[in-house]
């Protein structure tokens, strides 16, 4: 049959039409399956942000936030992603008119953008492991490398993702099935941005007041 | 001493093997050969049997790729049976040891081994076998409930179960190829820390319950969206039966606890592979947090493995009583407040850790305070009995066993939720007792329940009630015989996972205990004759579609349903609502139209797979190898999204077919 992402449901238009079918009652349950996906990720980061907030103060004579963070880099950082939501915005109203060049555009872009995090928080940590502020040093480093890397990794994951819905997009065009995963990974790419104000604000910011 | 020299195997590494040396195969236990010749012997035997009766293709098409929420229910309580046998082994020889280690004696476990047993036991009891029983059973019996033809999402539906295997397998590995972790269930830092946890054992266990929980968490998030979005046109949230309810709640347990496990199982394994210091007693770390977070997860976890059982016995209760149940609105609301009070309790599994007067009282207050909605629907049961035309079938006899059994283990329950009692009881044997008493009671008395009431619908016949009956009978009376000793035992003082005592006086109570335990593998023994006998009798017993006269649409369909439950979409107007139908006298129309169904598919299983190697891996630090099954699972994810065909048509007159075949059986 038709392109379904998720069969039994979803709405169909292929050349049969049926989307009055009798059989066809339900709307898709996949951006409710997926909010209650990101509420569930939401909770790792919860338990991650809790255990930084026990352990964010156990130095162990080793350094602390004011001697490692550096806040024009943070904010460099964080223009990167907060940008790259924009052109995500962007590349879903072109998606919206079926344009799907302009679509593939703007994704390559936000891709960069977010490639650009990546590579800046990669440089961070390689700076930081280099000057014996490792993840081993102290209570305090275990918790902000896991928070902030579990967010890196979640961002590479989106990397992954954008490259294949690319893909997708190029070789299947803007059918339905293609909409719906653009959407979801819409979703995925805003929360990511969400949970960076946090781990913005909660890990770095306060920390150098 | 002496025994515990041959289980550290020296830390050498090698780039092909990583640290996985001839060392680490226990060849020189004879318990260990034993069991695995005799698992050897049965694989043989069944290989050779599947293929003599050519049944390599039937299992690959219709069970292992199926995306049938009906049959991956049923493989789900196939794997939680075979993981019974294998946690009620170790139940046994906690049992016999304990009745022998007295007054100097050792028994016949060390202690090595015998920290490995209480360990692997607590881990398969809850995680393989309980929850591989109540996610099975939501599974088989909620779409169908709701008037639904499968789940939301049928292919992570399958890839949940698969997921769950791997991370049984992985535990099962471990009793031939290394060690299990010697740690206790929640595997508790420091203890379970590189320090003083060197060897494989607690990897096995990280990532079993990492890859298990992997499919634990989808499978919640599956539920939760297929509650949501496919009920029946016109079936409004309270008319949902109580059963689908109970599983909505424990599926938002799901969501919003695993996640948490997930996480503090990431913590200490980095705490052990890469030298973090989450939990370690040095470098910042604070041991403690660990304990919170992971009862953070383990309190709800306990209402999650109960909360679909008191869904089961609501729907046994009403059927049985011939009456609709009593008090369906607090029933609902009840279980509402338990979901939600569950997450502020977890303080209580350690009032002994020192928080002061303040915090163990609110901690005890809220505990308390949850037994209310547990009184309230125990309430509801023994009301809807009353005045009732009860029929005390085999699923009615479990319900009885289970709401006296249940009470008993609920107010010894809310005795340990008074701090200063327990501060005398922390960790002893009458703590033991009373979770045994809850979850034995509860879910164990629940699922052969559910599997009694449910067996007729998935097979078509009846199971037998005589050996029903000598189920329940040796299963009720082991139980009193196995654990009240353990309630004696636990107010003298005894404290949990001891390996011998000096203390002869109480060798008497262990032996009783083991007696108990004896009655109980008799239970077991009947249960499985049972299966045989019924299966063996299937003609005799065979039954129609609703052979209890029940009032929820699962019962609408065929009995073994249709893989697409229902020939017409149901709309439903009210509650009870196969009652109704009965009443109007409802019959299927005889037009029908094309069904729209999911297909199969293998990815899940050959995920699954890959999983398994990638956690093997990651234990034994083979690295290579875990790079390439960790590039395998990516890789076949993504070229899985590239298949767009993946759902079917079912033709009208295929449809008329299998309903009029239906008809006739």
């Amino acid at each position: 049959m038709t392109m379904l992402d998720t069969p039994l449901t979803g709405r169909v238009e292929g050349p049969q039409g049926p989307d009055h079918h009798p059989d066809h009652h339900h709307a898709s349950p996949t951006p409710i399956g997926f909010w209650i996906y990101l509420m569930s990720d939401c909770i790792i980061f919860a338990s991650l942000f809790a255990a930084y907030a026990v352990l964010g103060n156990n130095f162990a004579g080793g350094p602390g936030p004011k001697d490692l963070f550096e806040p024009g880099f943070v904010l460099a950082e964080t223009a990167l992603l907060l940008i790259s939501s924009v052109t995500f915005g962007v590349a879903m109203l072109k998606a919206d008119k079926h344009d799907m060049d302009a679509t593939t555009m703007w994704l390559v872009i936000t891709g960069l953008f977010g490639a650009g995090f990546i590579g800046m928080e990669l440089y961070e940590f390689n700076h930081l492991i280099h000057i014996g502020a490792g993840p081993d040093r102290s209570g305090f480093l275990s918790a902000f490398f896991l928070l902030v890397g579990t967010h890196g990794l979640h961002v590479t994951f989106g990397l992954v993702w954008l490259c294949v819905m690319i893909a997708q997009i190029r070789m299947k065009g803007m059918i339905p099935a293609n909409m719906q995963r653009l959407a979801t990974l819409s979703m995925f790419w805003h929360f990511l941005d969400l949970v960076w104000i946090g781990v913005f604000s909660f890990v770095y910011l306060v920390r150098l007041i | 001493m002496a025994t515990e020299a041959h289980v550290q195997a020296p830390e050498t590494w090698s780039p092909i093997f990583g640290r996985l040396t001839l060392d680490w195969i226990p060849y020189h236990e004879p318990i260990l050969v034993g069991t695995f010749s005799a698992i050897v012997l049965g694989g043989i035997a069944a290989v050779l049997l599947m293929t003599y009766f050519k049944l390599w293709g039937p299992l690959w098409r219709d069970w292992i790729t199926s995306v049938d929420h009906k049959k991956i229910g049923i493989m789900y309580m196939v794997l939680g049976f075979i993981m019974f046998i294998r946690g009620f082994a170790d139940a046994l020889m906690m049992r016999a040891q304990q009745a022998m280690a007295a007054g100097g004696a050792e028994g016949y476990l060390p202690p090595h081994h015998y920290d490995q047993v209480f360990t692997a036991h607590g881990v398969i009891m809850i995680f393989f076998v309980a929850m591989a029983f109540i996610t099975g059973i939501m599974n088989f019996v909620m779409p169908t409930q709701i008037g639904a033809r499968d789940v939301a999402f049928p292919f992570l539906n399958n890839f949940s179960f698969w997921m769950t295997v791997a991370g049984a397998l992985l535990v099962n590995i471990s009793l031939f190829i290394g060690e299990f972790a010697r740690v206790g269930w929640l595997a508790f830092p420091p203890l379970s820390g590189s320090a003083f946890s060197s060897g494989p054992g607690v990897d096995y266990y990280l990532w079993a319950l990492q890859i298990a929980g992997v499919g634990t968490t989808l499978s919640g998030v599956n539920l939760l969206a297929t509650i949501f979005k496919m009920r029946a046109k016109g079936m409004k949230l309270f008319d949902m039966p109580v059963f689908t309810w109970t599983t909505l709640c424990t599926n938002v347990l799901i969501v919003a606890a695993f996640p948490v496990l997930t996480a503090t199982l990431t913590m200490l394994t980095l705490d052990r592979y890469l030298d973090f210091h989450f939990f370690t007693n040095d470098l910042g770390g604070n041991a403690m947090m660990y304990v919170n977070l992971i009862w953070i997860w383990g309190h709800p976890e306990v209402y999650i493995l109960i909360l679909p059982i008191f869904g089961v016995f609501s729907e046994i209760v009403q059927t049985f009583s011939g009456k609709p149940l009593f008090g369906y609105k607090t029933m609902v609301w009840a279980t509402a407040c338990i979901m939600v009070l569950s997450f502020v309790v977890w303080l209580h599994h350690f009032f002994t850790m020192g928080s002061g007067a303040n915090v163990n009282t609110f901690f005890g207050i809220t505990t308390m305070i949850i037994a209310v909605p547990t009184g309230v629907k125990v309430f509801n049961w023994l009301f809807t009995m009353y005045k009732g035309r009860v029929q005390f079938e085999v699923p009615m006899l479990w319900t009885t066993g289970f709401i006296v059994t249940f009470a008993i283990g609920g107010m010894t329950g809310v005795l340990l939720a008074v701090p200063p009692v327990d501060f005398q009881l922390h960790n002893t044997l009458f703590l033991i007792a009373h979770f045994h008493n809850v979850i034995i009671g509860g879910v164990v008395f629940g699922v052969y329940a559910a599997v009694t009431f449910w067996w007729p619908k998935a097979f078509g016949f009846k199971l037998d009630d005589k050996w029903g009956r000598r189920t329940f009978w040796f299963w009720c009376v082991g139980f009193y015989f196995a654990f009240m000793p353990l309630y004696a035992l636990g107010l003298m003082g005894v404290t949990r996972r001891l390996q011998s005592y000096m203390d002869q006086a109480w060798q008497i109570y262990f032996i009783i205990a083991a007696f108990g335990a004896v009655l109980i593998a008799c239970g077991i023994a009947c249960g499985f004759i049972n299966f045989a006998v019924s299966i063996l009798r299937r003609k005799e017993l065979a039954c129609g579609n609703d052979p209890w006269n029940a009032r929820t649409l699962d019962w609408a369909t065929q009995s073994p349903p249709a893989n697409y439950n229902f020939p017409q979409d149901i709309v439903v107007s009210g509650r009870d609502y196969f009652w109704k139908m009965k009443q109007d006298g409802f019959k299927w129309s005889t037009n029908y139209s094309d069904i729209h169904m999911p297909n199969n598919t293998a990815t899940g299983v050959i995920v699954a797979a890959m999983a398994l190697v990638f956690g093997f891996a990651m234990i034994w630090y083979i690295w290579w190898l875990a790079a390439i099954s960790f590039i395998g699972m990516i890789a076949t994810v993504i070229a899985h999204t590239f298949n767009y065909n993946q759902d079917h048509w079912i033709p009208a007159a295929k449809v008329a077919e299998t309903e009029a075949k239906g008809e006739v059986a």
